[in-house]
């Protein structure tokens, strides 16, 4: 039998892995993808409590969706500006390599 | 649906989202990513949520990974494998990985809820477009129209990005 908490967990594990890659890679496209695993996972759970809480008449709570709908939208934008960026910094210092670009380090 | 299915589609899900963190190639990970956000939406659609189950394959399976695996393929970017890696710098972030995890696990754990199973559904025709879309118009008016106006700003925004020189 699944439960909420397989779902929860499951979710948590997703991030995890987003969170690492974040943390462990260095180039800065496969940074950016860890960060769509994170914001799907966040999606996952907020999926998986829309359809544990059911309304009055029985259905799913789709304001949640409504809000799933929404990030999805976000990181679609986000992830255009975010390429373009990664492409100017391209053209600028032909690297996309994290440790390359330090100008601002203390 | 069936526990064996959602371990399967969990499975998957969670086999090619470490490998999107493994592979030392970008064009190996883009593409782990696809199978990794179509496990995802099978979990979606397992959770009787088909809208966005089909809109997470059709945006991000379809558009944002096309838009990823053109940058990776303008960029060219080989030199990545021939980089070494930094032990401690990986050992450290796997050690706060995994930190982050058991805190996920010991809330969850805590939550009374989360060992109770689904309840059913009043009736197994969901409707969901039709719900989701009556409230994106109605309760949700404002946001849906700022949301677009964010997106008009961040077509601009492109397109200024990518000019030549800025001025």
């Amino acid at each position: 039998m699944v439960t909420l908490g397989h779902y929860l967990i499951v979710s948590g594990l997703l991030f995890t892995i987003g969170f690492a890659g974040v943390l462990l890679r260095r180039n800065i496209i496969i940074i950016f993808m860890s960060l769509e695993l994170m914001l799907n996972a966040a999606n996952l759970s907020l999926v998986a409590f829309s359809r544990f809480r059911l309304t009055a008449a029985g259905m799913p709570d789709y304001n949640a969706q409504v809000f799933v709908f929404f990030i999805i939208t976000v990181a679609a934008a986000e992830v255009a500006v975010g390429l373009a960026i990664i492409v100017a910094l391209y053209r600028a210092r032909q690297t996309t390599h994290v440790e390359d670009v330090c100008s601002l380090k203390f | 649906m069936s526990p064996i299915l959602f371990w399967l589609f969990a499975f998957v899900m969670l086999i090619f989202g470490a490998a999107v963190v493994i592979n030392r190639n970008p064009i190996a990970s883009a593409l782990s990513l696809v199978i990794c956000f179509m496990g995802l939406s099978a979990l979606f659609m397992s959770l009787d949520a088909f809208f966005i189950g089909i809109i997470q394959v059709l945006v991000y399976a379809g558009a944002v990974m096309v838009l990823f695996l053109f940058i990776i393929m303008l960029l060219d970017l080989r030199a990545e494998e021939r980089r070494k890696i930094n032990l401690v710098a990986v050992v450290g972030g796997a050690a706060v990985a995994l930190a982050l995890f058991v805190q996920i696990y010991s809330v969850v754990g805590q939550l009374s809820a989360a060992n109770k199973p689904f309840p059913a559904l009043a009736s197994p025709k969901t409707d969901d477009v039709h719900s989701v879309g009556l409230l994106l118009f109605t309760n949700y008016n404002l946001p849906f129209q700022i949301i677009g106006v964010l997106v008009l700003v961040a077509t601009i925004g492109v397109i200024v990005l990518s000019k030549r020189e800025l001025r």
